[in-house]
């Protein structure tokens, strides 16, 4: 399975395995990482999943559709490394991904 | 306070599963005991009228968090387990078949369930409600083969299973007793989208239209819905899905203060200093509404008690008031609604409902009360970060989709 790192707005990281086929998201979620509220349950809806990709990795994740656009658009820490982990569905390619959780979303 | 050692939880559905894990994020180490009647770990229900339904989801994406997790952070499930009564005197319930147990401070998330109406008919098989993953799977297998579904209530759960069955290629027709779907909870320009949008899927919807009883086969089977104007409206099976009403029987029967839920202050406190709720089942003060009390089905109403709460049992400051937000996917629509009208005097309609993307903003003079995106996420996440500051704003620049909602605050 693919390593995912997630790093807390503090730099803690944590890497964990995640499965195929599931979301950034997910793997969260399933491995107790805070900094990812995912209040809305992956139905991109909502904007509390929001991370910061890899510089090395914006390029393997396909681009984002218009509803992410439009809710990163209203983030109000977006910057172009922007995505929203929901929306990225791990493979072999994202092995080693690293992602940063924004501050705003620890409460 | 002296220090808390047992919080218990009955109800563990979205709100009860996500304050338990909210107590543990928060630190608090001592016992968490978490009940819930359905045999499952928390889940999302949401899904359960969308992908789900359509099999685009499993039960295990559902699932709040995977089930080590109980374990991993020592939370304590009694899962199919119903709790018969409350003892506040000596702080215990009592469960189906007669545990008895004893808590530091309950919490009551015991939710909602559909509303039930005394149809004559209503007991046929192929007469559905949908709340739980069980009702949820009794409902697939109907969905699919080009099999016609009644929705009897034009809310949203009625037309998100509607769109599910027409994804499915099955049919559906919405019977709706107010002029128009979503009457109680959406504007008249969304409501007036959304049907046309649903009718030109291809799903029938009837509005103005009382339903008197429910016709079956010989088998025992729904067959038909009959309206009080006389008509007969031919089904494979129908859905229930005219509302919710609070699961408040157990607070009630132990005293607490309800009035069409359980009575809550905005730490979550009920009438009995030791008991909490949160969630469907709860009325509680908006604090950007001047304190009015309301009863919300909502997940971001429950998950929002659920950090007050515990921020109250962890000695945390109490986290600021949230503007409520519901959504709901349909088709291949996104609707995203930020804040409640309540007051509005005003209304105005960006971008262009024929372009299936427009925002309904609902404004009390200049103050923006509430925003009805469809298809338009930015003017969604715009208007929850902008309601909750009751911020003036520049009428015409709302009206004008080509500037963002966040940019038509009045200036000086």
């Amino acid at each position: 399975m693919p390593k995912i790192t997630y790093v807390t707005f503090d730099n803690i990281s944590t890497t964990v395995e995640v499965a195929n086929k599931s979301s950034v998201m997910d793997g969260a979620k399933n491995h107790g990482i805070d900094g990812i509220a995912a209040d809305c349950g992956g139905a991109c809806a909502c904007a509390t999943c929001h991370v910061y990709v890899d510089d090395a990795f914006v390029a393997k994740i396909p681009a984002a559709t218009d509803m992410e656009l439009g809710l990163l658009d209203a983030v109000g820490d977006r910057r172009p490394t922007s995505r929203l982990s929901c929306q990225i569905t791990v493979g072999p390619e994202l092995d080693g991904l690293v992602v940063h959780m924004p501050e705003s979303q620890y409460s | 306070m002296t220090e808390i050692t047992n919080i218990t939880i009955v109800g563990a559905g979205h709100g009860g599963g996500t304050f338990a894990a909210a107590l543990r994020s928060g630190g608090y180490t001592g016992e968490i005991v978490l009940i819930g009647d359905e045999p499952h770990i928390p889940y999302q229900r949401p899904p359960l009228s969308k992908d789900y339904l359509k099999d685009a989801a499993s039960f295990q994406q559902l699932q709040l968090k995977p089930e080590q997790y109980y374990l991993d952070q020592h939370v304590s499930t009694h899962l199919g387990s119903r709790v018969e009564s409350i003892g506040p005197a000596a702080k215990s319930i009592t469960l189906e078949g007669g545990l008895s147990l004893t808590y530091g401070v309950l919490v009551l998330a015991t939710g909602s369930r559909p509303r039930r109406i005394p149809l004559p008919g209503v007991d046929l098989k192929g007469i559905h409600e949908l709340r739980t993953i069980a009702d949820a799977d009794a409902l697939k297998p109907i969905m699919q083969d080009g099999k016609r579904i009644a929705l009897i209530g034009g809310g949203y759960i009625g037309l998100e299973v509607a769109a599910s069955a027409i994804g499915l290629g099955g049919g559906a027709v919405v019977i709706e007793r107010e002029a128009r779907v979503l009457a109680r909870v959406a504007s008249e320009p969304l409501s007036n989208f959304l049907q046309d949008f649903h009718r030109a899927k291809g799903v029938e919807i009837l509005v103005d239209s009382q339903v008197t009883a429910l016709e079956g086969d010989v088998e025992g089977f729904v067959k038909a819905v009959l309206l009080s104007d006389g008509r007969r409206i031919p089904c494979d099976a129908a859905l229930l899905c005219v509302g919710g009403v609070p699961n408040d029987e157990l607070a009630k029967g132990a005293g607490l203060a309800c009035d069409g839920g359980i009575v809550v202050d905005l730490s979550g406190r009920t009438s009995d200093p030791s008991i909490f709720a949160l969630g469907d089942v709860t009325r509680r003060p908006l604090p950007l509404y001047d304190d009015q009390m309301f009863r919300l089905e909502s997940v971001p109403n429950a998950l929002e008690q659920g950090k007050q709460i515990a921020a109250e049992l962890l000695g945390k400051p109490a986290p600021a008031a949230e503007v409520q937000w519901f959504w709901s996917n349909q088709y291949d629509l996104k609707i995203q609604i930020a804040g409640l009208p309540l007051g509005a005097d005003r209304r105005i309609v960006r971008g262009n409902p024929d372009d299936g993307k427009f925002s309904v903003c609902h404004l009390a003079g200049s103050r923006l009360l509430c925003v009805e995106a469809v298809n338009s996420p930015a003017d969604f996440l715009g208007a929850k970060a902008l309601i909750g500051q009751k911020p003036a704003m520049d009428l015409d620049k709302v009206a004008d989709s080509a500037i963002a909602l966040k940019a038509a605050i009045l200036s000086g």
